[in-house]
């Protein structure tokens, strides 16, 4: 029997596509969906997902719980976790649109949910790292529950199949978000589990990633000092949380954590285009967060609660290409994704190995 | 006269149509096996001295001489076998503990061939060194990830001290007096050039190789012997040795005979005395007295040094590793039972200890189970033989290793075991002027920077198969491991999967 991610790991190849608009202008689901249909050929039909983010204006305030069940037990189970830890102010079914494409779909729900004030205090952690450590304890401690998406005023949709008709199936024409990423999924094995398609996504922090890293164990083992478990054992989910260890934990900005994931090579650093102050922190870097850089094949989008950042590998041994058109910023692994989201792009790059595009919301 | 029960180990063979009698190797070996017999014309050998270290032959213009085995032997028996009844001779005789040098030779299981290296296919590329940057940099020390940016973004730091290697590679502890000074001097150079670091070992520093300072690790152990003020100062680090995996449970010995002008010097103790260094500290006698000795050590030098932590992979290495990771020491150096001595006694060397794959794989686990891997860099020694055994160390989660085995071997040494005998006829393992000289520092030292670039070609080539072109990514990376004909319990320490899986 083939096993699952989580119990073997499975190296996959990719499409990856987003947008984000700067003013915060809304964009239907619908664009991203085209924009990831161009490129059908980069993935196999096993596995395909989104992340919309400013798509629950109306509880933009909750965390919005994404989670799938095997059973119905496992949901009871899972309820029951959640009540004992948050005040729900809405759940339901999400709502899926029969596809001939997508089959065997697990139980899907959503939650709107509060941290409990007196469980809070109790933890004496701040609010989203309690949010984090029960979302991180539903799917290491109970069976057949996986949340799949845990932040505020953004979501995450993915199923097996290839993203097109994840897309129809999740009927994301009937949402609209200032950001939104896709991934289609090329896994070289796997048996078709749900949870296994990206986005990965702890808190609100997204990330949709083509590649295969080299540096996994390395990274897996480090990180797992800190509380997190890498259950799935993918690229993307030690990916997220080393981003969310930097960025939310440390309190790295983002331009930061790209210098620690992918950090310039010493011949670059050597090479006197950086100021002494510069090579002192770059050194550092390397020194005291060495077991935090990811080397091998990879581009990423990451979302996060105010934009969005790509970033390739240090060699740029995956395609990634960026435009801008008036307010809008495009990523993709290929060209023709973006022509379809808009085809005439004021400007269209490729940006270089390791340098970060950090886009974010206009205040 | 009494009997002689023990036999030659060796046998000489000289092939006499290739013999001219040039006398070299009686010139040349200290143990005064060969001499000129005018009477018969030719060359002999008095074999019960040999201890086959292939100086002669080395030496030999053409080639005429063998060391074999001795073919004589004892009626067989799979008990008593031919070594352990001539040490039962030898203890009948002398009334005295038997002595060795170098690492355990027996045939336990070496954990490093029974373990597989991964190489990148169609998902991921493979790297090619040749064409891309493939970078070995290792820093040592403490790693304090903590930081905050001020009012203008600006990153605020604490800077722990540290030890910056261009290679993983260093040159573990080898007290002057144990070898020569030539030998020293070639260790000091080859690190100053290869850009890390060699050890004094218990003896102190001379004074000729202050200068090799930025290179130098300066060691403290039990006797103390030439430690002082300007010593510490000289050095880029400190380490405590608290025991040696050659001889875990006791000291360091020098018999006085090897005990020179310059040596009782450097070792600030008396001519021709013997130093002796207890077994433990005298004043650690827990894991709250090295904390001591590592902050003093650490005052005494302005807090600028980091402090190694030497120990001996011994059963329960894991919690002592913990302990040390918790004392303000920012290295752990972790000595494997294969690790080499210029003497140790042959039952503690031979059965005392464990092997250092498997100290490597549990300490590190265990720091990464406590969350405090980050407080302290691991340094493992005892024995690694090659490049392979670098990069499997590191996956395991070295942060980088220690050689001297390897490091003498390419001085010219043969492994003949023998250091402690005070003759080493490669010029090495002695004090003797005549034969110290034979070690020429010039040569020697390129002879190991040599090697060091060759490991450190081949650790980018095997690194870059498997997709990584920074040594950081490689390590504690095992899923890049396999074993091949582990058991169970034996891949679970080493956690990793067995090939196939």
């Amino acid at each position: 029997m083939l096993k699952k991610e989580g119990e073997t790991r499975i190296p996959a190849g990719c499409a990856i596509s987003g947008f984000i608009n700067r003013s915060g202008r809304r964009t239907n689901g619908s664009v991203i969906v085209n924009s990831i249909a161009c490129m059908h050929d980069r993935s196999n039909g096993l596995g395909g997902g989104y992340a919309g983010y400013g798509i629950y204006p109306e509880y933009k305030d909750q965390y919005a719980f994404h989670v799938f069940y095997d059973s119905n037990e496992a949901r009871i189970k899972t309820e029951a976790f959640i009540d004992r830890h948050f005040d729900v102010i809405n759940l339901s079914r999400i709502p899926t649109r029969k596809h001939p494409n997508i089959t065997d779909e697990p139980l899907i729900w959503r939650y709107f949910v509060n941290p409990l004030p007196t469980k809070l205090q109790e933890s004496q952690l701040d609010e989203r790292t309690y949010v984090a450590r029960c979302v991180i304890k539903i799917n290491d401690k109970i069976d057949g529950a996986y949340v799949f998406s845990s932040g505020k005023n953004m979501g995450v949709f993915k199923a097996v199949g290839y993203p097109e008709d994840v897309g129809e199936f999740y009927r994301l024409d009937e949402y609209d978000g200032w950001a939104w990423t896709v991934h289609g999924r090329y896994p070289t094995n796997t048996p078709g589990w749900w949870g296994g398609a990206h986005p990965f996504a702890l808190l609100d922090y997204t990330i949709v990633h083509n590649g295969e890293i080299s540096s996994y164990d390395a990274n897996r083992r480090f990180i797992e000092m800190f509380g997190y478990k890498c259950n799935l054992l993918t690229d993307t989910e030690v990916i997220t949380y080393i981003i969310d260890y930097l960025n939310r934990r440390l309190g790295m900005p983002l331009e930061d954590v790209a210098k620690v994931i992918a950090a310039p090579f010493w011949s670059e650093i050597d090479s006197g285009r950086f100021s002494p102050e510069e090579v002192e922190k770059l050194r550092h870097f390397r020194n005291v967060y060495s077991s935090l850089l990811i080397t091998g094949p990879f581009s990423i989008i990451l979302g996060f609660n105010n934009g969005i950042m790509a970033l390739n590998d240090r060699l740029k041994l995956r395609s990634m290409v960026a435009a801008e058109k008036g307010d809008t910023v495009y990523v993709s692994s290929e060209e023709c994704s973006i022509r379809t989201m808009s085809p005439d792009v004021d400007r269209i790059w490729s940006p270089r190995g390791g340098e970060p595009i950090i886009v974010t919301l206009d205040k | 006269m009494a009997i002689n029960y023990l036999n030659p180990l060796f046998e000489v063979v000289r092939n006499p149509d290739r013999c001219i009698k040039c006398r070299v190797c009686e010139r040349q070996c200290a143990n005064e096996v060969h001499h000129y017999d005018p009477d018969l014309d030719r060359m002999v050998a008095d074999e019960t001295s040999c201890v086959d270290c292939q100086r002669c032959v080395t030496l030999c213009p053409t080639r005429a001489l063998k060391i074999r085995p001795n073919e004589n032997q004892f009626r067989e028996n799979g008990n008593w076998s031919q070594q352990i009844m001539d040490e039962v001779y030898k203890q009948a005789g002398s009334g005295g503990v038997l002595l060795s040098a170098m690492g355990n030779p027996r045939e336990y299981p070496v954990y490093w061939d029974k373990i597989l290296l991964n190489a990148s296919q169609v998902t991921n590329p493979p790297i090619d060194p040749l064409r891309e940057p493939m970078e070995t940099k290792t820093f040592l020390g403490k790693k304090d990830q903590s930081i905050h940016y001020d009012e203008n973004g600006k990153a605020v730091y604490e800077k722990n001290p540290y030890l910056e290697l261009d290679v993983p590679i260093m040159f573990s502890a080898m007290s002057f007096g144990s070898i020569s000074k030539n030998a020293h001097e070639t260790l000091a150079r080859a690190a100053q050039e290869l850009g890390t670091y060699y050890n004094t070992g218990e003896g102190g520093l001379h004074k000729d190789f202050y200068k090799y300072g930025a290179n130098t690790i300066c060691q403290v152990a039990s006797g103390r012997f030439g430690v002082f003020k300007e010593y510490l100062d000289t050095g880029a680090a400190i380490e405590i040795k608290m025991g040696q995996g050659a001889k875990p449970g006791i000291g360091g010995h020098l018999p006085g005979m090897k005990i020179n002008e310059e040596i009782s010097k450097t070792r600030m103790i008396p001519k021709g005395t013997d130093a002796i260094s207890p077994a433990p500290h005298h004043d650690i006698y827990s894991i709250e007295d090295l904390r001591q000795l590592v902050l003093s050590l650490k005052e005494a030098t302005n807090w600028e040094k980091p402090v190694i932590v030497k120990i001996a992979a011994v059963h329960n290495v894991a919690a002592i590793a913990s302990g040390i990771a918790r004392s303000g020491a920012d290295i752990i150096a972790i000595d494997g039972y294969r690790g080499g001595t210029g003497a140790a006694p042959t039952r503690i060397r031979d059965n005392v200890g464990i092997p250092i794959e498997l100290a490597l794989a549990s300490v590190d686990q265990r720091l990464r189970d406590e969350g405090i891997r980050n407080n302290i860099s691991v340094v493992v020694g005892g024995s690694v033989r090659c490049s392979a055994d670098v990069v499997k160390a590191v996956a395991l989660g070295a942060d980088a290793v220690y050689i001297a085995t390897a490091a003498l071997l390419a001085m010219g040494c043969h492994l003949c075991r023998s250091c402690n005998t005070g003759k080493c006829n490669w010029g090495i393992a002695t004090q003797r002027a005549d034969l110290v000289k034979r070690l020429n520092p010039d040569i020697a030292y390129k002879r190991l920077v040599n090697l060091v670039h060759a490991w450190d070609h081949e650790i980018k080539e095997m690194m870059g198969g498997m997709g990584i072109n920074s040594i950081e990514s490689l390590r504690g990376n095992r899923l890049m491991l396999r074993g091949i004909g582990l058991t169970q319990k034996e891949l679970d320490i080493l956690g990793i999967m067995h090939a196939g899986e």
